[in-house]
This record gives C-alpha cells, structure tokens and sequence, in this order.
C-alpha cells in the first residue's frame, strides 16, 4: 500500500479546469512534490467545470481578457480539445447594433476576426434563425466549443507523468493550519492524512471562500446560479457528425445564448433573477442528484426565456417532438467587480487564491498563476485580478452579494466604460462629503469613495467658456460625462481650481531599513534630501510596469507613499512582501488619517498665502519638494507636484481637519476665482495635456519605460526589481513609442460629430492594424477632451515606423474610421511643453 | 377514452437523506421535486391511450400549493384538466389519501363523464405504501391490477401485462377500472417548448379535500446508519499469500 504523501512543495486543492491547469503549469516549471485534492471523484469531480456550456467568444472589451482566452483557446487546441464552430452576436435592438460595432472595433483592436452580417447574412450560417427576430449579427468564425473535463483530464496526467504530481481524489480539506504568528501556511489537513506544505492554492471555484476561511483568509467571491436546459432530439442536428457544426448564438438583448451539442440545443440564460447560493447550502456529492453545482430547475425563472428562444428559432424549438431534456440551476462564481481572483492572499503567505474563472480563460490562468507562484510577474499582465486590491469593505459577504446581484443581469448587458455602481453607495465618505453635495457634486465610485467628478452648481461656467467647452452631442460619449468637465478644467487653469483626492492610499515605510526596502523597489532615486517629493515607476521582474506613485521623503528613516485608491492596496502587498525580513522596515497604512486636497492653477500661490504667513513662495518652496505649512489654525503636509500640470500643492491633512482645511482654502480663493474641480478634470483632461501617464492605461505590465517615453538620463547605481530587464531595455531600439494623437476629423458618415472613450484600434491609412515587433496591437490607451488645447486627445503606443510626429493614422470607434495625427512621440506635454507653469 | 392519473410531489433526493428536526418528514428545504418514476410512466400511458383513441386525461395530485408545478409536467406532456386536491404538505397516509381522491372522483363523475380508466404509479418514491391505488379501486368498486408493465386498450376492457418470476401473467378486465404501473412501461416523452408554455397558461383546478380517518400514524422518520465500506488491499503479488491465508483461516473456509 502507498503511504499518502506527507511533505508537499504546494497543496492544490481543486481539479477542476483550473486547478488541473495550475498543477501541469507548475510542474512544467520544474515543481515537484506536487499534490492535488478534491473531495470529489474524477475525472469530473462535480463543479462548475463539469456541467459548464464550454464555449469560447474569443473577445472582450479587457485586453487582459481577450489574452487569457487566447492563451486558453492555444492550449486547448493543443490538447486537441477545440471544436471550431463560430458564434454570433445577434441584435435585436438599435441600442445593440450600436454595440456590436463597439464590440467590431474592439475585436479589431485585439486582432480577433470578425464580420458584421446582416440578417439574411446569419441565416445563412444559421439557418433556424428567424430574420424577422433580428436586426443584425456579429460574426466571430474563430469561437469555439472545447471539451474541458479532458482537457483538465489530459493536464493532470501530464504532471503526472512527469512525476510532479499526486492526485488524492475523494478526499476533503478538514483545515489549513498556520505558523505560530498566524502569517504563514504549514499543514494542509485532508481526511486523508496531513500534507506539510509551505504553499496551498485554492482552486476550488464556489468553494473557495470555505476553504480560504480556513486559514483565516477571505476570497471575495459568491456562488450564483445561471440557468440552462437541453433541448432534443434537433431534427436538423441528426446528421452531424461530432459535438457541433452550427454556429453559436448569443442573443445579447434577451440574456441567452443557444448552442448546438450533438443532437441537442443547450440554451442558457443570464435573464433570470440573481439566484445567490450561500456556500453552507451548497450540497455535498452524496446529496445532490447530480452534482453539487447543478441544483434542482427553477421552471419559473427560466419560463420568460421560453418565450424569447422560441422567438429566434421558432421551427426548432417549437417542434412538438423536441423535448426539455435536461435544466438545472447551475452554479458559477461571480466576484465583485466581474474579474478573477488571484493571486497571494495578503492574510496568509503561501495560501494562493485562483478562483472565479470562465472555462474559457482556465488554462491561461493557470499558466498564469504558475509562472507568478514561480517568482515572476506572469507573461501575461493581470494585475486587474490581484486579490490584494480588495479593501476590508469589498471582502464582506452583503457587498459581495450585492454586487453579483447588480452584475449578473449586465453579463450580456451594453455597459458604458464609465458606468457607475448603485448598490452600496455611499460607504466611504470624504470630510467634505457635504460640503460636496452642496455644489451639486456628480459622484462617481472607485473602491468604495464617493468622488465627485464634476459639480453642477459650475453650470455657469458654460456660458463663460462657450463652445471651448468641446460639447458632445451623440448619446454615447455624452452618458456619464458632461462639458462642465471641461468647463472647470479652462477654470482651473485660468485661475485655480480646488480637488477632493480623499481616495489616495497612504502608506509610510519607517525604521532603519526604510532607505534600503524603498530603494530595493523604486527606479528613482530615493535616497534624497529630506522634504523631497519622488514620482518613481515600480517594475515587476520582467521590467514592465508594477505601478507608478509618489514618494515623499519624510525623515531620514521615513518614506510616505501616496497612490491612488484603485491600485493602493496590491501595491501595499507589494511594499509588504518586501520589506526586509528582521523587521527593520515597517509599513503603517494611514489611508484613513490623512485626507488630501489639490490646490492648482495659475492663482494657487495667491490663494495659499491667504492663508499662510509661511513662505510658499518659488524660491522659498520649490517644486518636487514637501514640508509642513501652517493654513490657518491647522498644520497640514504640504507637497509641490502636480498631475494636472499647474502650479500648485497637494495638500495633505489630518482626516478629521479636512473640513476645516477645505473652508479654509475655498474662503480664501474666493476673490482669486476659486472653483471646485472634479476627478473628471484630475484623471483625464488635465494629463492628457500634459501627456501624463496612468497605470492600467498607459503603464502597464506589457510596456517598459522606454517604450514609454520616461526613461531618465541615467539609472541608479542600487539594486531595483526590474534593473537588469530595465537596463537592457534601455540599449535596445524600442519596438513602439507611447504618443500623443489628435482627432483631425469627428464627423461620422451619419454627419455627427463622434468623440472616442478610449480602447479604440489605431490602424493605418489603409484601415489595417498596427502590430509591433513584439505582437502588440496600437490601441488608444486613454482619450478624453483637451479643452486648453482645443482637441480631443488619444494616447498609444504607436509601433516604432509610425510613431513619428505628423503621421497620418486612422481610428475606428464604432466601426467607423476617423482620421488622427501624431501630434507629440514620447512624452512631451502638448500644454505648456516647457512646464513653466508647474515651476513658476 | 376518459382517464385520470394519480400523481404525487416527492423531494427529489440524492444518496443522503436529512430529516427535519421532529423526525417528521424529510428536509426539502434544498432539494427540487418531481414525482417518482412509475408516475411519469403512468402520465406518458396516458396521454399515449389518448393519442391513440382519442378523449381526455385528467391529473389529478393531493399535496400542498407547489404541487401544482407537478401538475404541469404532466400538462407540459399532454395531459389536461389538472386537479388540485391541496393540503398543507404533510403527508395523509394512503387511507386518508385514497378517501380523498375517492371523493374527488365521485364528485367529478356525478357531474361529468365517468374515468374509464384510473391510472397509478405503483407505489410513491417517498413513501411507498402500495396502497392508494388498490385502495381506490375497493371503494370505487372496481376491479385493479398493480405492477403493470403493459396495457392494451379496447372500447370495454383493458389486457394487462405484468412479470412475476420470470414468467408473465396477462389479465383482463372490464372497464372502468384501475391500475397501477411500473416504470418500464413506456419511455416517456421530455416536455416541449410550447408544451411547457401551455403548462404555465393552464388552469389548475383547487379544492380543499376532507380528511378521512387513519387509525396509522407516523411516528418518526430514522435516517439509518451507512456502514462505511472499506477496502483494505493485503498486498500484492506473492507477500499477499501469507495475509491471505490468516484471513481465510479466520473466516473458517480452509479444511
């Protein structure tokens, strides 16, 4: 008899498609030792993966989507488990048409085939399709379907012919137990016997938030169900041969989609109400009929989606002699903000979260998380998906809920880039939250803030500022935006202009390793005068971006770091797990002591002195430099850069002063032309002026500094993560260059004048796509009205023979070309190029 | 041909059973229901005899509210007019159950058209008394056979079929009458998309049926322990003789 294993390199629980993929990747990178369990049998040991629709779209609006289904859809043809059928995207309404050209020019982008066809066009592919139902499709020849219970099956043998791996089938996690500090994984407990480990993925989909809850660590996740029957025997379907010959329909008005199996129409829905499951109601194996993640029909809800099959192809499914032959309420995860969770847990080191994967992007997780278990930032960037971005708020089991419940009905929905969250609002509130609201502040929501993004009560300002206002008039790019925006942008840089950035994360990193542990991470220089502000990239160990912050250099062992809300918690993980070992560094998070407010603009010295007898003046308080200042009665931090590109400070104040401090400044500028200015201004329209990057668009994990356009003269002499790719990078041509583009030509065929969101494919003259040396696809990584300069304004990074001033490109948004030019390569600001206004 | 088929709601339930903490009924709070295989046979004979000869079938069910969903599958494959005797959801017992179908049918034929034919799945998946059927027919006063796995139709009488130990017994009987079925019947049909969206439009029609008496009560429902099966392997090849021929010895098989 086999004594069980009782010393693991990593514990893998799940086998499902995720888990199976994650041990082959691992045992591809040389991992040995290697032990998978599930308390169920396999080869399908009974979770989402097992009764999933496996179907493959090829694109999504997320590049990081649209390259982990690739790299999935690679690997499963690999594994010979990909049957290509083709999908399409039927519209019913005008709404729709609207967005299968957002979702062409998003597939063109990406580099995804496709074709619009016209109702006789889809009947053609399929022929059971009533024309009359429909007023246009969206072709993708390349969908597929793929067998994922073999392709995990065929995975799992692979490592263990390697001789990497364990399988302990029928075998259940009983508890995860920790180092004596509670910071560490040790023993994995099975009713199998205990496996000592250092390392333990959760790959367990529905089940992972028990699992995670084990090792005290928190998975933000929900089951939820999501409806499907099987309906046969198709007459037409007798004679095919194989799993499929038609192609997939995705009826994006109604929430369904139809897919052929074998001699069966499987038709599911995302229509219904949001059913959540709580993970304790989750049947075990012995329980459940079928399988735990198929639980019994709901006939009630699906009764609706009848109705809207039987619309589209009513010959086939209203045939008397087709029966339902299969429902169930299947189980999926759902997260929420509609991404993966992976990644490190930032309770307990070693615990590795891999859940709330589609089968469609499984094996490219996998290969993901196993190249990031192996110590280095995955090929692929997903750093959308780091557990660590989670705050304390997001992991609690009612947002979680309510978020899926919002989100689930919009998985097939037209969902505008900027549209806004209504459950949960407010949770996390600025001290001038009512003064806010008093100027008829528009808040948006980024990580639980309510940020106001523009202010109504600056309506007057339209009239002083007329068309430079850069109106919009089409639908589209109007929603969630408005021309006040742009209004108090020409304000602020007129005179100044007052911004709430209360949702900053803020960190310090003290003690007498503080110099080194910062040093070890930033590609500045850091070890400054005291008083000096650092604006650094942080690299990942391939040399692409991690993240970009500020640093203000406090005291000789003190550092703060000041980043924003969306990014601050995984780069706090990232400052965490980097600090030196003996302690000699420490990081403290004083996100919630410190509120900070931006004061720029031309005026903004004018109004600071008001309030100050300190000198703020430019030779007494130069830029790039902090120091404390007096503001009336109150002390508050006062740090010269700006990300507007104006003269001025963000100031930083004790949280339960930040009231005080607002009054103070909004009194004092009042004869200085003072007015509120919105995130709309801070995160687009001021930067994008002053060519000023943003991470997630500009910087990512797939562009280097070079590339994009900020390397210094030189590089520091200390060690930093990212050094050695960065200097390598730094002898080498740049196979593309981040630009600045200006629309010569908004008017569409219709006549409108249109304006991009950005995500938009650059393509030649001749309309066809620019790739680089290295596979990348131009595509505007940020866009937004450039009102100082009159234009509206795109970044991206443009391959090497085209990134030169005064090229002549195209952009198609909506599935419409326009015609733009380089205006700026690299990262000259269009305002003000020489900065005299930041250093006046 | 004028039949009426008995069906009854039942959990469905995989390999383990919870109770409800009164031990009085099994714990359906997530479970789905259906009824048991011998019914659906029963509802899919039916609908077939009147395919074939033309009339009606009626379903009929005693339970709570929700059964109502029960009565449209059996809508969804072709049977009509569902009835609905409701109750609270506890179980009668097959006395009190067989009075109360009893009642509804003689009400429904002293105004009607008398049911040819009663069918019945052989016995409930829950419960599993056997009963109801027979019971039944002895109040109605009509002649019943049970278990059966086949059934020919004439104007006047019925030929049924049944197995018993290996051999077949064939009965005849005049109607109206009463049987009860055995999955294996028949292979019933899956609901179709219309059938399923008639089912939804139909109408079920309710009434409050009188308890009759039940001098057997139940007193409580007992999950019984599963001896957990273990294997364990001896060895292998060769060393496994010597643990082989203990174990042999033990169970006292070796001369």
């Amino acid at each position: 008899m086999s004594e069980p294993t009782n010393r693991a390199s990593a514990v893998i629980v799940g086998a499902g498609i995720v888990g199976n993929s994650l041990a082959y990747h691992l045992a591809r990178l040389g991992w040995r030792d290697l032990v998978l369990v599930d308390k169920g049998p396999m080869p399908n040991p009974g979770g989402s993966t097992g009764h999933a629709s496996n179907f493959i779209f090829p694109v999504d609006y997320s590049k990081m989507m649209t390259e982990l289904t690739e790299d999935s859809s690679a690997q499963y043809k690999e594994l010979d488990v990909f049957t290509e059928s083709g999908g399409i995207e039927v519209a019913r309404t005008e709404a729709r048409r609207q967005e299968l050209r957002r979702r062409a020019s998003a597939a063109k982008a990406w580099g995804v085939p496709h074709e619009l066809l016209s109702p006789a066009g889809v009947a053609k592919l399929v022929p059971y399709i009533d024309v009359e139902a429909i007023l246009e499709g969206l072709y993708f020849p390349t969908v597929g379907v793929v067998d994922s219970l073999r392709a995990g099956t065929l995975m799992r043998e692979q490592a263990q012919q390697m001789g990497a791996l364990a399988v302990r089938a029928n075998t259940e996690i009983v508890g995860i137990d920790l180092s004596p500090d509670r910071r560490r994984v040790k023993v994995v407990r099975t009713t199998g016997g205990d496996i000592e480990t250092d390392v333990c993925a959760i790959c367990c989909g529905v089940w992972s938030p028990r699992i995670a809850r084990m090792a005290g660590a928190s998975i933000p996740l929900t089951p939820i169900v999501h409806q499907m029957i099987s309906v046969g025997p198709i007459p037409l379907f007798a004679d095919t041969v194989g799993e499929i010959v038609y192609p997939i329909v995705r009826d994006m008005d109604t929430n369904m989609y139809e897919r052929q199996h074998g001699g069966d129409m499987e038709v599911g829905s995302y229509a219904h109400r949001p059913i959540i499951v709580q993970p304790e109601e989750i049947p075990s194996i012995e329980e459940s009929v079928l399988s735990p993640t198929e639980l019994p029909f709901t006939q009630d809800d699906f009764d609706p989606q009848l109705q809207d099959a039987l619309e589209l192809m009513p010959e086939l499914l209203g045939d008397e002699k087709v029966g339902i032959r299969y429902a169930i309420n299947g189980l999926i995860s759902m997260t929420p903000d509609g991404h993966p969770v992976l990644g490190e847990t930032p309770e307990v080191k070693g615990l590795w979260s891999v859940a709330a994967s589609w089968i469609k992007e499984g094996p490219g997780i996998g290969r993901a998380v196993a190249e990031w278990m192996t110590g280095s930032a995955p090929e692929i960037d997903i750093h959308e998906t780091d557990i660590a971005r989670f705050y304390d708020h997001q992991r609690t089991r009612e947002h979680v809920a309510a978020r899926a419940q919002e989100g689930f009905n919009k998985m097939y929905g037209i969902v505008h880039p900027a549209e806004q969250w209504e459950s949960q609002r407010p949770t996390r509130l600025s001290p001038v939250y009512e003064r806010e609201r008093e100027l008829g502040a528009v808040f948006f929501e980024t990580v639980g803030w309510e940020r106001p993004f523009w202010y109504a009560s600056n309506e007057s300002l339209l009239e002083r500022y007329g068309d430079r206002v850069m109106p919009r008039s089409a639908e589209w790019e109007s929603r969630w935006w408005s021309p006040i925006i742009n209004a108090e942008h020409l304000a602020m840089r007129d005179a100044c202009g007052l911004v709430d950035l209360s949702a900053f994360v803020v960190f310090d990193i003290a003690g007498p390793g503080a110099l080194p542990a910062v040093q070890s991470l930033t590609v500045a220089q850091m070890d400054v005068p005291v008083g000096r502000v650092v604006y650094t990239p942080l690299l990942d160990e391939r040399g692409g971006f991690k993240s970009d912050l500020t640093i203000m250099r406090l005291g000789a062992q003190q550092f703060r770091v000041v980043t924003g809300g969306a990014t601050g918690m995984s780069e706090k993980k990232w400052f965490l797990d980097h600090l030196p070992e003996d302690g000699s560094a420490q990081l403290t998070d004083l996100t919630s002591a410190w509120t900070t407010f931006g004061l720029w603009g031309p005026r903004a010295r004018d109004v600071l002195q008001v309030c100050t007898d300190d000198d703020v003046s430019n030779a007494g308080f130069s830029f790039g430099t902090c120091r404390p200042v007096e503001l009336g009665g109150i002390r508050v931090l006062a740090s010269r850069i700006s990300y507007v590109g104006e003269l001025g400070w963000e100031l930083h104040v004790p949280i339960e002063e930040g009231a005080r401090a607002w009054e103070t400044l909004w009194q004092a500028g009042h004869d200085h032309g003072i007015v509120a200015v919105g995130i709309g201004v801070y995160g687009t329209t001021g930067r994008l002026e002053k060519g000023y990057r943003a991470f997630g668009n500009e910087l990512t994990g797939d562009y280097n500094i070079v590339e994009a356009g900020m390397a210094r003269p030189s590089v520091k002499k200390d060690e930093f993560i990212g050094k050695a790719p960065y200097l390598d990078q730094r002898d080498r041509e740049p196979a593309a260059l981040l630009c600045t583009l200006t629309v010569d030509d908004h008017r569409s065929a219709s006549g409108s004048l249109r304006y991009m969101l950005g995500g938009e494919p650059v393509l030649s003259l001749e309309g066809e796509q620019l790739v680089d040396e290295k596979g990348r696809p131009s595509y505007v990584t940020s866009a937004g009205s450039g009102p100082s300069v009159g234009k509206h304004l795109l970044l991206a990074y443009l391959p090497i023979a085209y990134a030169k001033q005064g090229s002549a490109l195209t952009v198609e948004y909506l599935s419409e070309s326009y015609p733009v030019t380089v205006a700026v390569v690299g990262s000259t600001p269009l305002f003000d190029p020489d900065n005299e206004r930041v250093r006046s | 041909m004028n039949v009426l088929v008995c069906i009854k709601r039942v959990p469905m339930v995989g390999g383990k059973i919870a109770v409800t903490a009164d031990a009085q009924s099994v714990e359906t709070r997530l479970l789905g229901f259906t009824v048991s295989p011998h019914e659906e046979c029963a509802v899919e004979e039916a609908v077939r005899i009147v395919e074939l000869r033309g009339g009606a079938v009626s379903v009929l069910t005693l339970g709570p509210p929700d059964a109502a969903d029960q009565l449209r599958d059996a809508v969804a494959v072709g049977a009509g007019n569902p009835i609905l005797l409701e109750t609270d959801g506890r179980e009668w017992g097959p006395i009190a159950t067989a009075g109360a179908i009893v009642d509804a049918v003689r009400r429904h034929e002293s105004s009607g058209e008398p049911y040819d034919l009663i069918l019945f799945g052989n016995e409930a998946a829950d419960t599993g008394d056997y009963q109801v059927g027979v019971r039944v027919a002895h109040e109605l006063g009509r002649p019943c056979v049970t278990g059966i796995k086949h059934l020919e139709i004439s104007d006047v009488a019925v030929r049924a079929r049944r197995e018993f130990r290996g051999g077949d017994e064939l009965f005849e009987l005049n109607l109206p009458a009463v049987v009860t079925v055995k999955e294996g019947i028949n292979l019933p049909r899956y609901p179709s998309l219309p059938g399923r969206m008639r089912a939804k439009k139909a109408v079920v029609e309710q009434s409050t049926p009188e308890r009759h008496d039940d001098p057997v009560h139940l007193q409580a429902l007992r999950v019984p322990v599963v001896e957990r099966q273990r294997a364990e392997i001896l060895g292998t090849g060769l060393e496994a003789v010597p643990a082989l021929v203990a174990l042999l010895e033990q169970l006292g098989v070796l001369s």
